[in-house]
């Protein structure tokens, strides 16, 4: 136990080591900018509709199960405080960071993997450049940008979902279930729901670009690192998802 | 001519509980081309690996054109890296860069040259190895032996002071192999530069070689010219000369 624990926090603090290095190697040298927009399109662009359909779906879901469930409190009349809330405060950042992390994360470290046991990371360091700035700085970037605009665009996809389901099945007029979303809905939920985001993008980046560095072995060890990968983004997500919410709770 | 570009000194390096290298001590002078002769898994790949700082040693020093690189951070390893270049032995061409794009990787990222400087350099390095008109293709639509020779153009296109060749031959036809063996003794003769061979192959080795190092049980059997390598009585080395037909085990 003891062992694991230690194993456990040696990837902790080589992380955050790699984190250290990414800030540094990313202000070290302007941006390459074709690289970037190519990982700003790979990563973001084409997480568009994983990220969308997730979150109609669950705004739907959400309607039904708010006007079933609390019916008796009268909470037909509250759908859109409901839907418009737990999407923009907890269940728009969370299952999209879960839904395009693990698609973005296996990418990575797939990729990343591959490289590493090919001496393909190996070669890069051998010509004098650095994986981090090369490899690690446009990914972690172009998810720190595009998943907090992944996520706005959930939560607006997902109150829609909502709205269909709040029109069609309760019979509810569209502009009083705006009204009532609008007035729902703090600047300080915004902030949350994003500032949780951008905690998320930093997890999934770090450790699926640190899963891939040290990918050892061949074919199968990219393939362990790779479930690892989505296993621990995905788990990370929701631990520091509790603690993040106590620490928004605060302000 | 005689001072070391070079030098190990009681380099050991081990993998978990498995020991690799067991107290190398060896120079490689500036200018000549040394050979590292071993069998398969003797730790050839990891020793040249030490001398751009790809690995660590345990125990020991490496000594590049005068510095000690072994508490080298990443940092300070570029510099000795931009003078030797390294050829892998698997290649390790980018997979997701054609062929153009994997020759211009150390030109784009240490030198400002124009886009026309460096696609003629591209040009005329893939000249070097045999290949031409190829620069669009991705390295998955390459041929083994033509992966290999687009590896050993990229490690060429910096002009380094020094390269490391990890098994530039192996799996190359007979005639391919020659050119790369001519290419090899020319940019020595032509640009003196500092050369280390690893292969397997016996007569590659004393084609290009002007000095032969025999690494055994992560130790140096061997080190001397082709001839003393030809003359030479050292048991182990007799017997991987040859083909196990003479020496350590045939005397038994
Ligand atoms: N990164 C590593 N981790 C663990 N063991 C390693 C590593 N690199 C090499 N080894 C081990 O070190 C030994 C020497 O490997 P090396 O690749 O240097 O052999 P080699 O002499 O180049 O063989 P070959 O001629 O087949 O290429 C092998 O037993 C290998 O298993
Ligand atoms: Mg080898």
């Amino acid at each position: 136990m003891n062992g694991v624990l230690a194993v456990g926090l040696g990837h902790v603090g080589a992380i955050a080591s790699l984190f250290g290095e990414t800030i540094r190697e990313a202000l070290r040298r302007k941006p390459e900018w074709p690289v970037l927009i190519d990982q700003l399109h790979h990563l973001g662009v084409r997480s568009f509709w994983i990220a969308t359909v997730t979150a109609l779906f669950t705004g739907m879901v959400l309607a039904l199960q708010t006007s079933y469930s609390l019916a008796a409190y009268g909470a037909k009349f509250f759908v859109g405080d409901v839907v418009s809330l737990s999407l923009v405060r907890e269940l728009g950042p969370v299952l999209t960071s879960l839904m395009v992390g693990g698609r973005v994360g296996a990418g990575i470290t797939a990729e990343l993997g591959t490289m590493k046991v090919t001496e393909q990371i190996d070669a890069i360091r051998a010509m004098a450049a650095s994986p981090v700035r090369k490899l690690v700085v446009p990914k972690v970037l172009s998810i720190l940008v595009m998943l907090p605009i992944l996520v706005i665009l959930a939560d607006l996809v997902g109150i829609l979902g909502g709205l269909i389901m709040a029109v069609t099945t309760l019979n509810q007029d569209s502009g009083f279930y705006m009204q009532h979303v609008v007035t729902a809905l703090s600047l300080h939920d915004v902030m949350s729901g994003l500032g949780k985001t951008f905690c998320f993008a930093l997890i999934i980046s770090l450790v699926a670009c640190y899963n891939g560095l040290i990918a050892t072995g061949g074919a199968d060890g990219v393939g362990r690192a790779t479930t690892q990968t989505v296993v621990v983004t995905s788990l990370c997500v929701l631990i520091s998802d509790f603690f993040l919410t106590k620490f928004f709770l605060y302000f | 001519m005689a001072d070391p570009f070079i030098r190990f000194e009681d380099v050991h390096k081990a993998f978990g509980d498995k020991q690799v290298l067991q107290g190398i001590t060896f120079d490689i002078r500036r200018g000549e081309t040394m050979v590292v002769l071993g069998g398969s898994g003797s730790g050839k790949s990891v020793l040249i690996r030490h001398i751009i700082g790809l690995h660590r040693p345990d125990r020991g020093h490496v000594i590049v054109d005068g510095e000690d690189i072994v508490d080298y951070d990443e940092d300070r390893l570029f510099a000795v890296r931009k003078k030797i270049a390294m050829l892998f032995q698997g290649g390790a061409l980018f997979d997701s860069m054609n062929v153009l794009e994997n020759l211009a990787y150390g030109l784009r990222e240490h030198t400002d040259l124009p886009e026309e400087t460096i696609r003629a350099r591209v040009r005329d390095k893939l000249a070097l190895v045999g290949l031409e008109e190829i620069e669009a293709l991705m390295p998955a639509e390459l041929s083994g032996g033509m992966k290999k020779r687009v590896a050993l153009a990229r490690s060429i296109a910096m002009d380094p002071q020094c390269i490391l060749y990890d098994e530039p031959t192996t799996g190359l036809d007979p005639v391919t192999a020659n050119t790369i063996n001519e290419l090899i003794r020319s940019m020595q003769a032509r640009l003196q530069v500092t050369s280390v061979v690893v292969t397997h192959d016996i007569e590659s080795a004393f084609f290009v070689g002007d000095r032969v190092a025999y690494l055994y049980e992560g130790r140096m059997h061997f080190v001397g010219t082709i001839e003393e390598a030809r003359a030479s009585r050292e048991p182990q080395l007799r017997y991987f000369l040859s083909g196990g037909r003479e020496g350590a085990d045939a005397a038994v």
